[in-house]
């Protein structure tokens, strides 16, 4: 075995132990309210994955989770720590919105991509005032970006209240019929029901991309450079800052890519606090998935089969047991990093 | 005049309720960071503060058990924050947002199994006006004076400044926040004050939690409200002095009670640009437009000691 595959091997199973331990931890909440954690933790288990609509679920909450996983993981791969996923959203989703409702006379082929563009682009648009001021002045953008997020709430909250509600909601009117995206019961008809769709497509593709972008193109060395070592980097020719701008742009697109699930896939209206937290997890989801675009993708399963574990096992115990367990997992997977470093230096001492 | 009217003893009266959870968590939000730990787990703590200060009132009719409860709470789930930045020397952001996550998650939780419901919990005492004779009965400047919580936090304003200018205490904490490596040279225990200046956060922004639950005497489900957030915005915006702190808090209080004096005398300005301030003047002093804030020098960054 090789010390890449150890390495792996070895944050494999530290990651694992991580969500086994707040799997435990998780049982004596379960325990301090008179439920059975195992029987909880069974009808966890068989809601979100051994039936066909509880799975469907779960792939359908999975796959924005994996957009905002990768617009983290790409951030941290140049050490930006971009907690500004939730806000980018939000615009990327207001800006997809608006144009499916507004450009109603387009036929699919246009409107499609034109919507799909414009999440990409309210993301970077949103994530590009902290990415200057980084660059620029040098404040750091995991503040500028929170405070972000709270004024894209607010912006879309006035924008919503006073121009674009539909009376008696907090929702915008529907894009338009061509605008929608497939539902992947059309194809699965087991799926019935779920509003799983193939933005789930969309979102495979981009880990390859990821993948595609991070290894084999001339910026993703230069991206993992900057990482690495920034002064060095920048020694060797690299334009850091032109790279930082461009890797929180991209990060920001993702992140209102994101939003396409919800808006084109789901709902077909922009929705006040439609996220729901999306953007947050995601930091959890690059986390546990180690920035890997693979990694990523089981890691936006447990966290999408979290998510919408809340409604199975809602008769057995407070739903929000679901909230702990999502805590503990982030809490425990930071926490055993350390350990993990420290088999890793005894490796090498071989 | 409208805008006249609304400079009024109510609109001092308005600024003070709304500034007292800011000005607390604000405060807590430095000790953590002036002791290298990065705290935006405040919201999380604000919301355990309430919720466990509802309880202890619910429970034994006694305001003060609820005050030491939701200390008792904050601290707890604080100390849950160090053990995470400071032993096991994880991401203190990550950490914190943890922690948010799960002071939503677990206070929902309990909330069901203490009180039945998703939403709020049952009705509490909150805590009574104190008799003061003459002043009391004064308009506003009676009612700020005759309340405990108001006095208690006048009173942490100052411990706090003494305490962190003016004592061997606060020299160490600043100096582990600083420069942790120099600090342990001259024999300072940097974890200890690092957990120390945590749990001072968690003790604090638990107090703001306190305010709002006796406020509304009761707990209803994510009261923080963002308050957390805005506390790290004074605290920014107060340039990591914790007497600075508390005077942007009160000043996006201030900012909030005019526009909810606005809006009764019939000005229509909309509310969400008002609520953006805090979060502007933060982005406008982070990126030094008028005069630079710089954390201290080892904030967010764990101590390895070789």
């Amino acid at each position: 075995m090789n010390k890449n595959t150890k390495a792996f091997l070895i944050n494999l199973g530290v990651t694992l132990a991580a969500v086994l331990a707040s799997l435990v931890v998780g049982a004596f909440f379960i325990l301090l309210v008179h439920a059975n954690p195992a029987l909880v933790y069974r009808r966890l288990f068989e809601g979100v994955i051994l039936n066909p609509y509880g799975l469907a679920q779960t792939l359908f909450k999975a796959t924005p989770l994996i957009m905002t996983g990768l617009a983290l993981a790409l951030g941290f791969k140049a050490s930006i720590f971009n907690i500004g996923a939730e806000g980018q959203m939000v615009i990327g989703g207001f800006v997809c919105a608006w144009l499916g409702f507004t450009f109603t006379g387009l036929p699919a082929a246009l409107l499609v991509p034109l919507c799909l563009a414009g999440a990409f682009a309210g993301g970077m648009l949103w994530a590009s005032v902290p990415a200057v001021l980084k660059i620029k002045t040098g404040a750091h953008e995991v503040i500028t970006t929170i405070m972000m997020n709270f004024i894209a709430l607010a912006l879309t909250n006035y924008l919503i209240t006073a121009y674009f509600h539909l009376p008696e909601t907090v929702h915008t009117q529907l894009i338009a019929g061509s605008a929608a995206l497939p539902r992947l019961d059309h194809y699965v008809p087991a799926f019935r029901g779920s509003p799983a769709n193939v933005t789930l497509f969309m979102a495979a593709a981009l880990c390859f991309a990821f993948w595609w972008l991070i290894w084999k193109t001339p910026y993703g060395y230069e991206t993992r450079a900057i990482g690495l070592n920034p002064s060095a980097a920048e020694t060797g020719g690299i334009h850091i800052n032109r790279n930082l701008l461009l890797t929180f742009l991209i990060s920001g697109g993702l992140s209102g890519f994101a939003a396409v699930n919800f808006i084109m896939g789901y709902k077909h209206y922009y929705e006040e606090g439609f996220t729901q937290g999306v953007g947050f997890m995601g930091i959890a989801v690059a986390l546990v998935g180690q920035n890997n675009p693979f990694g990523i993708i089981f890691a936006a399963l447990l966290f999408g089969a979290l998510s919408h574990g809340t409604l199975v096992i809602n008769a057995l115990v407070p739903k929000d047991i679901i909230q702990i367990l999502q805590a503990l997992v982030i809490l425990f997977v930071i926490s055993s990093n350390l350990l993990a470093k420290k088999y890793m230096a005894r490796l090498t001492e071989d | 005049m409208d805008l006249f009217q609304i400079f009024s003893l109510a609109l001092a009266g308005q600024t003070i309720r709304i500034s007292v959870p800011y000005i607390l968590t604000a405060m807590g939000a430095t000790a953590s960071e002036l002791g290298g730990v990065v705290n935006i787990g405040l919201e999380g703590l604000i919301l355990i503060g309430a919720f466990c200060s509802v309880l202890g009132n619910f429970y034994t009719g006694s305001p003060w058990a609820g005050i030491l409860c939701a200390v008792a709470g904050g601290m707890l789930f604080a100390w849950l924050h160090a053990v995470v930045s400071i032993k096991f020397r994880a991401n203190q952001i990550i950490s914190g947002l943890a922690i948010n996550i799960l002071a939503v998650g677990a206070t929902k939780f309990f909330l069901k199994y203490f009180f039945h419901s998703s939403s709020n919990s049952g009705r509490i005492s909150g805590i009574a006006r104190l008799d003061v004779p003459v002043i009391g009965g004064i308009p506003v400047i009676g009612d700020i004076v005759s309340n405990p919580l108001i006095l208690l936090t006048g009173l942490l304003v100052f411990a706090v400044w003494y305490s962190v200018y003016r004592t061997p205490f606060g020299l160490r904490l600043r100096a582990v926040g600083e420069n942790p490596e120099a600090a342990d040279t001259l024999g300072v225990n940097v974890r200890r004050m690092r957990y120390l200046g945590v749990l001072i956060s968690g003790a604090l922004a638990a107090l703001g939690g306190v305010w709002l639950a006796y406020d509304q005497h009761q707990f209803t489900d994510g009261m923080s409200g963002g308050r957390g957030y805005i506390a790290l915005a004074a605290m920014i915006f107060g340039k990591w002095n914790p007497v600075l702190a508390a005077l942007a808090a009160l000043f996006f209080g201030f900012a909030e009670a005019v526009q909810i004096q606005l809006q009764t005398v019939g000005v229509k300005l909309p509310v969400q640009f008002i609520q953006m301030i805090p979060y502007l003047l933060t982005i406008v002093v982070l990126a030094g437009t008028f005069s630079k804030a710089a954390p201290p020098s080892a904030d967010g960054v764990p101590y390895e000691k070789d």
